[in-house]
């Protein structure tokens, strides 16, 4: 096992839940309870120093139980090395500690997760949607169950085809 | 003008009036004077002279946003306490649009990110597919990929130094470095057919080879691009006012910088010599020399100094590649990825079968997850990409410079002045099609 994995174990038993190796990466799985510690630690400590952040991001898993899977991906400068942590949520409630008051650079990635995803980020000070407009509501985008076409404003226009149905012929003189 | 204003007004006016009496200068006339000042003062301020923070909208059409980015400034006088950007007038869902589509389909799409150096964004997306699919290119498919991801930060940079020098009033380096962007747009057409959205990379090597007259021409271009980059420099180095308006503005800590994600000259204009070029070696850069500069202030100037620096290192760098330039394919072999050749597909049914399949489901990549940063001109640009073993991403994140920097905004440009606005947008390099891709 990759040492700071071996260490996040002994020091977080109840956070953290598992490692991986795969590709050059170490990934990381903790449990949404008492994760900021672990971030605190991953920032803060001489063993870990992971001073700096590359991105915050989410996947959709609509099938399984805890549907949505946070992304956080850290690099530490001093050490060269890079890491993932992971960390699932459920549908019921997609809500996970902000990391903004560790990283300061989280804040608009983690506007990002909330406005493609609907993921909530407990403790964010400024939580609003960031690439779609303020009053959008048709749902979260990147989830997998909003269609690529999008919905809602294009079915209001009436010269544009209504997706869902089918199209009326073209007139003989047309085709 | 606040209560203080008024009191020190109001002071200043008393002391003026003790000071001419203690001179023995004082005449009615001042002494009229004086007085009816004040009274004006009292009045005015209960009155007309009202003051209060102003919010100002600055864009979405702005001709210095570089795009449409629109910014609201929470001002005091002419000095910003806040400015909010509003980010998202150009997303056009590239994000989700590649869950529907075929890794060869995403590379075009990449061009439309960072539109002002679309070779870099193809070799970033390029360069993580392969890590997914721990694919090996071939060594001159890799020097190939070296010299055009310089060649772009060559244009990418002179591009940013005409239209940041534009931005602040100096009209002319904008016509001397258009000059020299054209001769590698120009390269980059007859590489690829195209200038600007190139599309240029393929998972497994390139499109097309380095021929020789490209070669040539490269050669003829980094023999005389140091006098050009001296030509730029005398019109700005000791410039009073291009000194004036970037040194100490926009100033961000080394440790800062790290903590907000900065990446690419913007970064190491503070001090942090961060380069994945360097951090994470890859392609040819860790068989040639070349050097990272690094800033001190982390102010515009630095990161000025830092961008020309880098364009000198870029033409070293392309010059040692040129002499180097293996012998080889110029595209890998393992067909799994790559379209067989065209000769067999006409006259072979299986390799017929084999390219349509590659054409309408793409090659399969195995299930997993990988982040891969490339250093594009702007920084850090990486792609994350969750795979569920079909031939289409099931989950792209780009990690955009842009973005990243956008979220340093309020904290570089609080306490300077409304004019600084222009200048700190153009120090990000930022693009606004990478911003909201």
């Amino acid at each position: 096992m990759h040492p700071v994995a071996e260490s996040l174990h002994r020091r977080f038993p109840e956070v953290v839940t598992g490692s991986r190796e795969a590709l050059g990466d170490l990934t990381v799985y903790l449990r949404e309870n008492g994760a900021l510690e672990v971030f605190q630690a991953l920032h803060d400590d001489p063993e870990f120093r992971y001073d700096y952040i590359v991105d915050v991001t989410s996947v959709d898993y609509p099938m399984d139980q805890d549907r949505f899977e946070v992304v956080y991906i850290f690099y530490s400068l001093s050490r060269r090395h890079r890491i993932m942590v992971k960390i699932r949520i459920p549908e019921s409630h997609p809500v996970v500690d902000s990391i903004v008051s560790i990283w300061k650079g989280a804040e608009f990635m983690e506007r990002e997760v909330y406005d493609m995803m609907g993921i909530q980020f407990r403790g964010h000070p400024d939580l609003r949607r960031i690439l779609m407009p303020d009053d959008y509501d048709e749902g979260y985008p990147l989830r997998k169950d909003f269609p690529l076409v999008g919905k809602g404003w294009r079915d209001e226009f009436s010269f544009v085809p209504k997706y869902h149905e089918t199209l009326p012929p073209l007139p003989k003189e047309a085709r | 003008m606040d209560r203080q204003g008024k009191g020190f007004l109001l002071e200043s006016l008393e002391k003026e009036k003790i000071e001419a009496e203690a001179t023995g200068t004082a005449t009615v006339r001042r002494e009229i004077t004086l007085s009816t000042l004040r009274q004006a003062v009292l009045n005015g301020l209960d009155s007309s002279i009202k003051t209060e923070q102003f919010l100002l909208n600055m864009g979405p059409q702005h001709p210095s946003t570089h795009g449409v980015l629109r910014v609201l400034l929470d001002l005091d006088g002419e000095r910003i306490k806040k400015a909010v950007p509003d980010l998202g007038y150009l997303h056009r869902g590239t994000e989700k649009i590649a869950e529907y589509r075929t890794y060869n389909q995403i590379i075009p799409l990449t061009d439309r990110l960072d539109y002002v150096s679309a070779m870099a964004n193809n070799y970033a997306f390029v360069r993580a597919v392969e890590k997914l699919l721990q694919l090996k290119v071939p060594e001159r498919a890799e020097y190939i990929r070296t010299i055009v991801a310089e060649m772009q930060r060559i244009v990418n940079h002179l591009f940013w130094l005409g239209t940041q020098a534009l931005d602040i009033g100096a009209m002319s380096v904008f016509f001397y470095t258009f000059r020299e962007r054209e001769v590698l747009l120009d390269l980059f057409e007859k590489l690829c057919g195209a200038r600007l959205t190139t599309n240029y990379y393929r998972v497994g090597g390139v499109e097309s080879d380095l021929t020789r007259d490209v070669v040539d021409a490269l050669y003829h271009f980094v023999d005389t691009f140091e006098p050009h980059i001296r030509e730029y420099n005398t019109l700005l180095e000791t410039n009073r006012i291009w000194l004036a308006r970037t040194k100490h503005i926009a100033v961000i800590t080394g440790e800062d910088a790290v903590n907000f994600g900065l990446s690419g000259p913007t970064l190491r204009g503070s001090g942090v010599d961060y380069d994945l070029r360097k951090y994470e070696p890859y392609a040819a850069y860790d068989q040639i020399e070349w050097e990272v500069p690094v800033g001190q202030n982390g102010d515009i100037y630095d990161r000025y100094w830092i961008r020309v620096e880098e364009m000198r290192q870029s033409a070293s760098i392309i010059r040692q590649c040129l002499d180097k330039l293996p012998e080889g394919p110029f595209m890998t072999e393992d067909h799994k990825v790559s379209f067989p050749p065209k000769g067999r597909v006409m006259h072979n049914m299986e390799t017929l079968i084999h390219h349509f399949l590659l054409v309408v489901e793409g090659f399969r990549t195995p299930p997993g997850d990988t982040y891969c940063g490339t250093e594009t001109p702007k920084g850090e640009l990486g792609f994350y990409i969750v795979s569920d073993g079909s031939g289409k991403p099931y989950r792209m994140k780009i990690r955009a410079p842009s973005f990243v920097s956008m979220g340093a905004f309020d904290h570089m440009s609080r306490g300077y002045m409304i004019a600084d606005i222009v200048t700190i947008f153009g120090t990000y390099d930022i693009v606004m099609g990478e911003c909201d891709r």
